[in-house]
């Protein structure tokens, strides 16, 4: 292991996995093992020292469950204090600018900001002017980098356990992302993280809903689900946004599902082994089947489980590598 | 960080094969006199060689008692005070994993070398986030001295007396491919930063 043991993490943020080279996303996954343990020790604490006395803020303006109740609990678990902002009950609706109520936040001396804001490239335009460290957890269309990181940590634990290896990349797995990709930072940090790690990724969805250069991302692209589907040992589905479907995309709800939906019969078209994941919510019967969603092939509470685990280990990295990004920085 | 990889003065061997064997050998009959019971002794390796060595312990436990305690793998990583004060960077490493309960039984710690004691302390501070041990113990192959914390072993297979610069390196089939442990004087005149057990705990 000592290619990956030497290899430190330099970088003050984490905006997006554009970003990363593939030996940083593989240095994330790999740090993520030993804190999966910590949420499942069975006596004692679950919890370690990691954090102590740093001071994490969450600071979301758009509706979040799952994200933010991760990050608030991989920062308790690391034993760091937290600070959770919306949008809603903060200044921001008195017209204070990003960067004020930032600055304010860093005079009571936070650590890491985890911000989504429904604008692409908040998070590094507030990166790149403070000296907080900064965690994108979505920003508008953009980008989802811890979503994108803890698909392809689970993607990568399925593929060990199928081959019966415990060191097995994703080289050459075939990755089907199906739904709305144009609107869809879910779908981008996934196509820019897999594809690093050597994956095959196919994107598939309605015309309308796929944007143009998609392949320029370095992924096949189709309209086809069955064809997509076809060769795919992972079925991604994504979230149709119904609340950003005012803009009349598609034609009708029905036809979506008639074409897309991912449901036992449509399955069929997919290799047996394959398995179906899901960031969330899911619009249960719209994108994903019921059935489908609850039943064995479906991993999306395992990406829930690891999704702890991997933002610890993204914090981790950010706060405890020696200050390394410090040097660099004026 | 290996002495097989160094670019540093010759080593001097501290200890070879045969005497590597003979000092688990001894560790072994040292916790076998102590613990005339082995009911309720559990081994828990410190990452990376401290696991092979409890392995090691084990299976010559059984040889001598008849019964071969339970043995762990501990990362101590999440708990390293060098980690939290940015004197060691973080990074990616095996987990800790045991498949028993720690409370009311008697925890013996192995690791490879001691040096400034950190290790025994972040494993403590591990072992008792899972419950509370009757005990705990240490078992090392080999002390180095040069300790920074009030930690001694309570079974060690023998000293070797070096200065904080110099690399004391154990080498285990399991990983390395052979055993011995190799002493090779550090060029640097002013102590090491705290780094313990550098030299096998990459």
């Amino acid at each position: 292991m000592s290619e990956v043991d030497t290899a430190g993490w330099t970088r003050k943020d984490l905006i997006g996995l554009e970003d990363l080279s593939r030996r940083e996303i593989e240095l994330i996954l790999d740090t993520a093992p030993q804190f999966v343990e910590i949420s499942k020790r069975e006596s004692g604490i679950k919890k370690v020292p990691l954090l102590q006395g740093r001071l994490v803020v969450n600071w979301f303006f758009e509706p979040s469950t799952r994200t933010r109740a991760s990050f608030e609990l991989a920062a308790k678990r690391l034993s760091a204090d937290t600070l959770a902002m919306s949008a809603s009950t903060s200044s921001s609706t008195k017209g204070e600018t990003l960067h004020d109520t930032l600055a304010n936040i860093e005079a009571m001396h936070s650590d890491i900001v985890v911000i989504r804001h429904g604008h692409a490239g908040a998070a590094r335009m507030l990166a790149e002017r403070h000296s907080s460290q900064i965690i994108n957890a979505g920003d508008g269309y953009h980008e989802h980098p811890t979503q994108g990181l803890l698909d392809a940590y689970t993607i990568r634990e399925h593929v060990r356990k199928a081959r019966r290896d415990p060191e097995a990349g994703l080289d050459g797995v075939r990755v089907a992302i199906i739904g709305d990709i144009s609107y869809s930072r879910v779908a981008r940090s996934n196509i820019w993280g897999l594809t690093k790690l050597g994956a095959r990724v196919v994107v598939c969805g309605p015309s309308t809903l796929m944007p143009p250069g998609i392949e320029h991302m370095g992924c096949e692209a189709t309209t086809d689900l069955r064809e997509a589907l076809s060769q795919a040992d992972v079925v991604y589905v994504l979230r149709i946004q119904l609340e950003r479907q005012q803009k009349a995309l598609l034609p009708t709800l029905r036809e979506y599902i008639r074409l897309f939906r991912v449901d036992r019969e449509s399955l069929k078209a997919a290799p047996p082994h394959a398995i179906v994941m899901h960031p969330g919510p899911i619009n249960r019967d719209i994108e994903l089947a019921s059935d489908v969603a609850d039943g064995s092939r479906s991993v999306v509470l395992e990406q829930v489980s690891n999704g702890v685990a991997v933002r610890m280990a993204i914090m981790h990295l950010l706060v405890n590598s020696g200050k390394g990004w410090q040097k660099t920085e004026d | 960080m290996n002495a097989s990889n160094s670019s540093q003065s010759p080593a001097t061997v501290v200890m070879n094969e045969e005497s590597v064997a003979e000092a688990i050998r001894r560790m072994a009959r040292e916790i076998a006199a102590a613990h005339p019971s082995m009911d309720g002794v559990v081994l828990l390796g410190i990452l990376r060689r401290g696991r092979p060595l409890a392995d090691r312990l084990a299976a010559e436990l059984e040889r001598v008692t008849g019964y071969r305690p339970k043995v762990g793998t501990l990362a101590t990583s999440l708990y390293r005070d060098d980690v939290r004060a940015g004197v060691r960077a973080a990074k990616a490493g095996g987990a800790t994993h045991f498949d028993f309960n720690v409370t009311g039984v008697t925890v013996i710690l192995v690791d490879d070398v001691i040096m400034a004691g950190r290790t025994a302390r972040a494993a403590m501070d591990e072992v008792m986030d899972y419950g509370r041990p009757r005990r705990i113990q240490l078992a090392c192959l080999v002390d180095r001295g040069a300790r920074e914390l009030p930690i001694q072993p309570d079974f060690c297979g023998g000293y070797c007396a070096s200065d904080p610069q110099d690399h004391v390196s154990v080498l285990l089939t399991e990983v390395d491919g052979t055993d011995s442990v190799l002493l090779e004087q550090g060029d640097s005149p002013e102590p090491a930063p705290n780094n313990e057990d550098s030299e096998s705990h990459e």
